[in-house]
């Protein structure tokens, strides 16, 4: 038997190793100018007192706001790309989304029936979950149940994606009140974003891709078919339930803590895929890391072009996702076959 | 029944799909160590049988007997180490490169506590190698012919490394020299490694050949079971296939050689004006 070229696989493993590392830094590099760039102009010499010194000047502005806001971006980000890649897997739609499937809407309609309709006024988290879940079995039972098709799931997503947003446009109008609060569940943003934000959703999101990571394998093998993932020791079934638990709790937290964020969970999953290719073990770390980078530099150009206010981070991924996304349609990537 | 050893077998199975039954009573063993090729008309529950036997379809009735044991009561990723299977078609998702796909054959092997090993790549490499695809390993499997991405298909059931090993239709898509060449390795397979293969084919003269046991079907019952001598008889193609045909000694092998019967004029054919 010839020798077998056993140098090129490990040859494309280091090739991976290293653009993760990479991607690594790049998000360090990110997060550093989301805690040096705002709406208030210091230093970097400020900055980094302010940092360190809790008897600066600065030590408010970068502890209260800066930080909890940038560490919102990094968990929110890799949730939001986690989601999206497990979501375009388990679909078999490489431009799936959770958005697409109703999962933000029904947390913002969750949270806007909890807000306005009932008088809630705190644990969005917990609403915002329940919402994500009921939609995702409702997305599930409309799509076909156990016989569900990824083109049944996408038609049972958009259909009540389009419903729940009228539902929580029109709670919206019929409570001015809320509006104001409520606005933060049409456009996302992580200007909310507190330190208690962040403590809130974390254990959400541990778990969310702590699942999405076991899920991984078994998710290759299903994306071969039904078939050929039974043959191959996999049970789609399980593994569909597990990759939409993570799913819900990853979006569903995403969305409690910053409100709907649809182009991030797309975007960065597929673009992502052109680097590593489908296979999720490389995916999934790799969105992690380079989803949070989309959404911190969106949040840092959204402060930087609103000067001396900001815009809302939703309004710059959309705007930059939705250019992103006709490019990638128009070159007809993920309409092949 | 038989007196052949089988570890695995199908037994008064009946199999059905929602709201159509494919067959009843349906009874067959895999001999241990055999090329085993099944052939019979489309829709006659070729595909049907193999997904039953590699336990992707449960039986409505009867059970399939995998050492001894219903196959049902075994966990997934247990069978997946023992029966590999090939679909008829499968998807390769967007994008994959060679490599990647065939490496998902491990997935049996591998769990969250034992990941990735140099095993793993060696076995990877080595059903390459078999197949004749290492030198495409980084090419993306949506780039490559059909008959490349036959080979890229069976290289990943390979590396699955199971004792026993079902094909649905491995030569579908293939020129006749890569279906030999196929053929070839599966018999390779069979003679070298010990391994039980079966093998869904629709041509007749390459199952006479390559097979050691022959099962021909029809209506989801087999209609006869054997050596190809036995099994390839004018007779059974006519019962089978309804086509009226000679049987010759194959020239090169010996092995039974099916000749359709020329098609009786009915005379009204057009005539030149
Ligand atoms: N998923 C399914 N749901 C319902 N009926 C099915 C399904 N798959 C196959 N059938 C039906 O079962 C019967 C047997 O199909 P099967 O695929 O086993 O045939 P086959 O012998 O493999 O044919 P071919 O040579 O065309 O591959 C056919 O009538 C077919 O229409
Ligand atoms: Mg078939």
């Amino acid at each position: 038997m010839p020798a077998a070229p056993v140098a090129r696989p490990a040859g494309r493993t280091g090739r991976r190793l290293a653009g993760l590392a990479l991607s690594l830094l790049l998000l360090g590099l990110v997060a550093g100018l989301s805690v040096a760039i705002g709406a208030k102009q210091l230093s970097p010499a400020e900055v980094w007192q302010g940092l360190l010194r809790p008897d600066s000047p600065e030590y408010a502005v970068v502890h209260r706001m800066r930080l909890p806001r940038t560490l919102l971006g990094l968990v929110a980000g890799a949730a939001l790309g986690v989601a999206g890649a497990v979501t375009q897997a388990v679909t078999r739609n490489p431009l799936g989304d959770p958005g697409l499937l109703g999962i933000n809407a029904g947390a913002s309609a969750a949270v806007a029936t909890a807000t306005a309709v009932l008088g809630m006024t705190a644990g969005d988290i917990w609403y915002a979950l329940l919402g994500a879940a009921v939609v995702t079995v409702a997305v599930h039972a409309v799509g076909g149940g156990r016989a569900a098709t990824p083109a049944r799931l996408a038609l049972a997503g958009a259909a009540l994606n389009a419903v729940l947003y009228s539902y929580v446009s029109a709670v919206m109008l019929l409570d001015a009140a809320s509006l104001e609060r409520l606005r933060f569940w049409t456009v996302g943003s992580l200007a909310d974003a507190r330190a208690d934000t962040v403590l809130r959703v974390l254990p959400f999101v541990v778990a969310g891709l702590l699942i999405a990571l076991a899920t991984a394998r078994p998710l290759d093998a299903l994306a071969l078919g039904d078939d050929a993932a039974r043959a191959l020791g996999a049970r789609p079934g399980l593994v569909r339930a597990a990759a939409t638990a993570a799913i819900t709790l990853l979006s569903g937290a995403a969305t409690a803590a910053c409100g709907p964020l649809v182009f991030v969970g797309l975007l960065v999953p597929h673009l992502v895929r052109a680097l590593t290719g489908p296979d999720l073990r490389w995916l999934l770390p790799y969105c992690a890391v380079l989803a949070p980078v989309l959404l911190l530099a969106a949040d840092v150009t959204a402060r930087l072009l609103g000067r001396p206010g900001e815009l809302q981070v939703g309004t710059v991924t959309a705007v930059l996702g939705g250019v992103l996304f006709l490019h990638l349609v128009q070159r007809g990537a993920g309409v092949r076959r | 029944m038989q007196t052949v050893p089988s570890r695995l077998a199908g037994r008064a199975m009946t199999l059905a799909y929602e709201r159509r039954t494919v067959a009843e009573n349906l009874t067959v063993a895999v001999p241990d160590h055999s090329f085993t090729i099944i052939i019979g008309p489309n829709a006659c529950g070729k595909s049907t049988l193999l997904r039953a036997l590699a336990r992707l379809l449960r039986p409505t009735a009867g059970a399939v007997l995998l050492d001894g044991g219903d196959i049902q009561r075994r966990p997934t990723r247990e069978v997946a180490r023992v029966v590999g299977m090939l679909p008829q078609s499968s998807v390769a998702p967007d994008g994959i490169t060679v490599a990647d796909l065939v490496a998902r054959g491990r997935h049996p092997h591998q769990g969250l506590l034992r990941q990735w090993s140099r095993d793993d790549e060696r076995i990877v490499a080595g059903a390459m190698a078999d197949t004749g695809v290492a030198d495409l390993a980084d090419r993306p499997v949506d780039e490559l012919s059909g008959g490349q991405r036959q080979r890229v298909w069976i290289a990943m059931a390979l590396a699955q490394q199971t004792p026993l090993l079902l094909l649905d239709e491995p030569t579908t898509y293939l020129d006749i020299a890569h279906q030999v060449e196929v053929l070839d390795l599966c018999a390779r397979l069979h003679e070298e490694q010990g391994r039980t293969l079966v093998a869904v084919l629709h041509d007749l003269n390459q199952a006479a050949r390559y097979a050691t046991h022959l099962v021909a079907m029809r209506d989801g019952a087999v209609v006869a079971a054997g050596e190809p001598r036995q099994v390839v008889t004018a007779a059974l193609v006519k019962e089978v296939f309804g086509l009226p045909c000679r049987v010759i000694d194959d020239p090169e092998t010996g092995t039974p050689l099916v000749v359709p019967a020329a098609p009786r004029r009915t005379g009204n054919r057009h005539q030149p004006a």
